[in-house]
Formats: structure tokens, C-alpha cells, sequence
């Protein structure tokens, strides 16, 4: 299987703060990685320095660039980024989504509005698309997000906290259709609910300033302790859970 | 015969002030009301005064003062609530008294003459000059072409700066330049509208617009509609009946939006019946 891209010792800080270190971490085609960790412990630090927002300190990142370049990384960003009363409609705001493919002077053509309308029909928001953020529910939002993140044909898919604003009801409805994104994109989500994405995702790595990647979606215990990567579930009353494995 | 050709002359520069006020306040204004930043432009306007102020005093035109004065209170703001983390609101509340403070001063000190302070706090048509209009009309051109330009640029900054950072590297440059457009388009108005009322000017308008639609490009469209219906009605109006144009354009201003939010009120009213 070819690798999107590999980080070798790499490094990131804030000033003096350094919140990795020597990260190696390699991700493939195909991939579907949960990112967990306690907060502040460097999962969206290692989000900025895959989108090359934030240059390692030290160490190196390497795209595999015949099958990934910058262009060609999909972003949900936590949901506190966009102002959802905004005089703007899903459909323009898919659109922003390929913006990184084009320079600051362009419109869009009536082939990125069919892509648009393709994405939009994907994630069931058909009937939406001249709304505003506003008049949506919070899963709904999700996946205007999501669209904005896909529409460009991404071939790695990075979600930061995507479990944040969705309700429950949609949650399964939403990583359903990663399973299927996941068919034609790598997907890296972080997150620190743990509990909730364990049944997803194919593999996790474990970010606590350093990263331990972790080849299968079983977690135990011991390998919590091992990485030094303590995490946080919470259960709410009636709401049904799943317990992945007891342990002594 | 003489009094025809000044009634004429008098008509042309209101008419041209109407269509280039309307323009340049629909398309900084809808910007502004989109992005909350209201309170930041009213806190520009009145530190522009401050230029205004100096213009006097040293004797060069007062609205190159009120320009210079007005761009960098923007940039100002910015300095103090990013680099020194002073809230911005504060900051916009200092600067906004300080320019109006230093504007008072100045023209206090002036010798001789006393200027129409009138003028510039509450708008006069009777002072606007060709230059003025002149101004403004460039102004329109720039934004015009500024904002058809970069549309989906600046569109999707302003509605997510987080996320526009993840693809381009011109956020900032982006935003500084449309902050300077905008503080300019306030000076330039406040001959039209006064430092007091100006704000409305860029406010009203889009918030009429977003009555009835919220897509960015159409409430530009209607803004500039609206803008332009207020303020040539405002003008009528206040020049036969002899009262201060500026008040009588926001006053316009108002009374179409309470018209246009019962019409809106309406036909969902009725709509819904129907159904």
C-alpha cells in the first residue's frame, strides 16, 4: 500500500513551547486513523503542520507527492471557525471548498456548481442548498462542513473534534458516511471521545506530545497507561453505549 | 436665468451624490453588517473627526485628514485589541472619543474663521464640492471592481478567516485593504451624511436587503437600491422643505425599512394562509 506522507522526528512549538516531539508517523491510502489524546496534548498542532500552517521545528514531513500535494487535503475544522448567521448558502460555502484549487481573482465555473450539487445530493442536503447555516440543524451544519472539506476530491481527509456539534442522532448517520468517504480518501480524525469513534476507525494514534500509532481500532487499558495518554469518557445517563472490552 | 443653471448644477451634484453614496455605502455596508462590524465603523467615523480637526488647524482639505485619521484608527484598532490584547471593544471606545476629542481641539485653535462644524456633524449638500463628488465616484469605481475582483475571496474571509487561512496566505493583506476601503468610504460620506448619521447610511441600507434575501451578492444589489431610493428621496425632501439633509436621508432610511418589514410581514402572513 503507498503512503500519502511520512513525519520523520519531526517536531512542532509554539515559541518555546514545544507540543511534539520527534513524531515518526506514516499514513497510507486507505487509512481510517482516530487521533486521541488528552486536550492540549498536540492533536491539532499535528492538523496545522499537515496543512502546513504550522512548519515543523525540526524533523521533516514528506509528501508522497505523486498521490498527495497541499491541494489535495480535505478540512473540518472545529465548528466555531464559520459565523452560521452569515448571508451565506450551503451551496456557496461547498464551494469555498475549492478555493485551494484556484487563485485569489476567481468565480466558479458551472462545472464547480454541478460539483457542488453532486456533494450536496451525497450528504442528503438536497432541498437545502439555497439555506443558510442558521436555518439548519446542528447535523445538518456537520455536513455542509463536511461537503466544503469533500468537494474537492481530497485524497486525505483531516476532521478535527467532529463529534463536537453533532447530536447524537446523527452521529451514526455521519460516520456511516465516512465509512464510505473512506473508500476513495484516507481519513486522520481526531477526537477525545474515544469511546464513540473506537467502532470506525481501522487504526489510532495516540498523541501526547509524542505519538504512538497503534495498528487496530482495539484499545486497551495497558496501552492507555503504556502511552501515557489518558482520556475522558463520559456516558450521559440512558444514552446507550457500547463497552469495547472489560478489563481487570 | 443665472438661478436655473445654479438649480441645475445643484440637482446634477445631489443626483450624482445619491447614485456614488448609494454604491460605495451598499457594497462597504453590506460587508460591514455581515461581519459585525458596526460598532468599529461607527468608532472610524468619529475618529476620522479627528483629522478633520488638524485639516483645519494646519489648512490642508479636512477630509484628507478625515482620511488618514480614519485608516489608521481601523488599523489601530486592530493594533490594540491583537498586539496589546486590549478588548476591542475598549478600543474602539478610546479611539472613538479620542478623535473626536482632538477634532474639537483643533478647531477651537484655528485661528480666524470658524468652519461649519454643523457641516460635518450632521452633512450639508450645500458644502459638498465637485471634488467631493468627484472622490466618490472614484471611490464607487474602486469598490466596484475591488469587491467583482475577489469576490469569492473576500466572501469567504470574512465568513470563515479560520478556514480561509487553511488555503491562502492573503488573509491578512485581504483584510487590511478591505478595512482601509471601508474607512474611506465612511470619510468620503460624511460630507453627504455628517460624522453622527454616516454609520446609518451603511447600515440601514443591507439591513433592509437582508428583509428579503441572504445572498451576499443580492443584498450588495438591493442595498444599493434601497441606498440610493433613501437618499435621492432624503435629498428631495430636505431641500424643499429646508432641513438638514443628512438627518432627512436616515430618517428615508428608517421609514423604508419599517415599509419594506411590513410588506415582508405580510405576504408570509398571506403565503401562509394559502397554504
Amino acid at each position: 500500500m503507498a503512503y500519502l506522507f511520512e513525519m520523520q522526528s519531526l517536531s512542532a512549538s509554539y515559541g518555546a513551547d514545544n507540543v511534539l516531539h520527534d513524531v515518526n508517523f506514516k499514513v497510507n491510502e486507505s487509512d481510517f486513523i482516530g487521533v486521541i489524546g488528552p486536550n492540549g496534548g498536540g492533536k491539532t498542532t499535528l492538523l496545522k503542520v499537515i496543512l502546513g500552517l504550522l512548519k515543523p521545528a525540526s524533523g521533516k514531513l514528506v509528501f508522497n507527492n505523486e498521490l498527495l500535494t497541499e491541494k489535495s487535503i480535505g478540512y473540518l475544522p472545529q465548528m466555531s471557525t464559520g459565523d452560521i448567521n452569515y448571508p451565506v448558502t450551503v451551496t456557496d460555502i461547498i464551494l469555498s471548498g475549492l478555493m485551494i484549487q484556484k487563485s485569489i481573482i476567481s468565480g466558479m465555473s458551472a462545472d464547480d456548481r454541478k460539483k457542488a450539487d453532486l456533494v450536496i445530493n451525497e450528504l442528503g442536503l438536497s432541498g437545502m442548498s439555497k439555506s443558510t447555516l442558521n436555518e439548519l440543524s446542528g447535523g445538518q451544519m456537520q455536513r455542509v462542513f463536511l461537503g466544503r472539506a469533500i468537494i474537492g476530491d481530497p485524497k486525505l481527509l483531516l476532521l478535527d473534534e467532529p463529534g463536537n456539534f453533532v447530536d447524537t442522532t446523527f452521529e451514526n448517520d455521519f460516520y456511516e458516511k465516512l465509512r464510505d468517504l473512506n473508500k476513495r480518501m484516507a481519513i486522520l480524525m481526531v477526537s477525545h471521545d474515544i469511546g464513540t469513534i473506537s467502532s470506525h476507525i481501522k487504526s489510532f494514534a495516540c498523541v501526547n506530545r509524542s505519538l504512538h500509532y497503534h495498528p487496530s481500532n482495539e484499545i486497551t487499558n495497558e496501552d492507555l497507561l503504556a502511552y501515557g495518554c489518558p482520556i475522558q469518557l463520559v456516558t450521559h445517563g440512558e444514552v446507550p453505549h457500547t463497552v469495547l472490552k472489560y478489563h481487570q | 436665468m443665472g438661478a436655473n443653471i445654479f438649480q441645475y448644477d445643484f440637482i446634477i451634484k445631489g443626483l450624482l451624490g445619491a447614485v456614488f453614496a448609494s454604491i460605495t455605502a451598499g457594497l462597504a455596508g453590506t460587508y460591514v453588517v455581515s461581519k459585525r462590524m458596526v460598532f468599529l465603523s461607527g468608532g472610524i467615523t468619529h475618529a476620522s473627526f479627528g483629522g478633520i480637526g488638524i485639516g483645519y488647524f494646519i489648512g490642508i482639505n479636512p477630509v484628507i485628514g478625515a482620511a488618514v485619521f480614519g485608516i489608521m484608527s481601523a488599523l489601530g484598532v486592530e493594533y490594540l485589541s491583537v498586539k496589546q490584547k486590549i478588548r476591542e471593544d475598549s478600543a474602539i471606545g478610546i479611539l472613538w472619543a479620542f478623535g473626536m476629542a482632538i477634532g474639537i481641539i483643533f478647531i477651537y485653535l484655528t485661528p480666524g474663521y470658524t468652519p461649519n462644524l454643523m457641516s460635518y456633524l450632521f452633512g450639508s449638500i450645500l458644502t459638498v464640492t465637485n471634488a467631493d463628488i468627484m472622490a466618490l465616484g472614484i471611490m464607487s469605481v474602486i469598490l466596484i471592481l475591488y469587491f467583482g475582483i475577489f469576490y469569492r475571496t473576500i466572501l469567504y474571509i470574512s465568513f470563515d478567516e479560520v478556514f480561509a487561512r487553511t488555503y491562502s496566505s492573503y488573509v491578512d493583506i485581504f483584510k487590511y485593504i478591505t478595512t482601509s476601503l471601508i474607512a474611506l468610504t465612511i470619510v468620503l460620506n460624511i460630507r453627504m451624511a455628517g460624522v453622527v448619521l454616516v454609520i446609518s447610511l451603511l447600515t440601514i441600507p443591507p439591513n433592509i436587503a437582508m428583509l428579503f434575501t441572504k445572498v451576499y451578492f443580492k443584498i450588495v444589489v438591493w442595498s444599493v437600491i434601497a441606498g440610493f431610493i433613501g437618499t435621492a428621496t432624503g435629498y428631495t425632501i430636505s431641500y424643499f422643505a429646508g432641513i438638514p439633509v443628512g438627518a432627512t436621508i436616515i430618517f428615508t432610511l428608517v421609514i423604508i425599512w419599517v415599509i419594506v418589514k411590513g410588506i415582508v410581514y405580510l405576504v408570509k402572513k398571506i403565503s401562509k394562509q394559502k397554504k
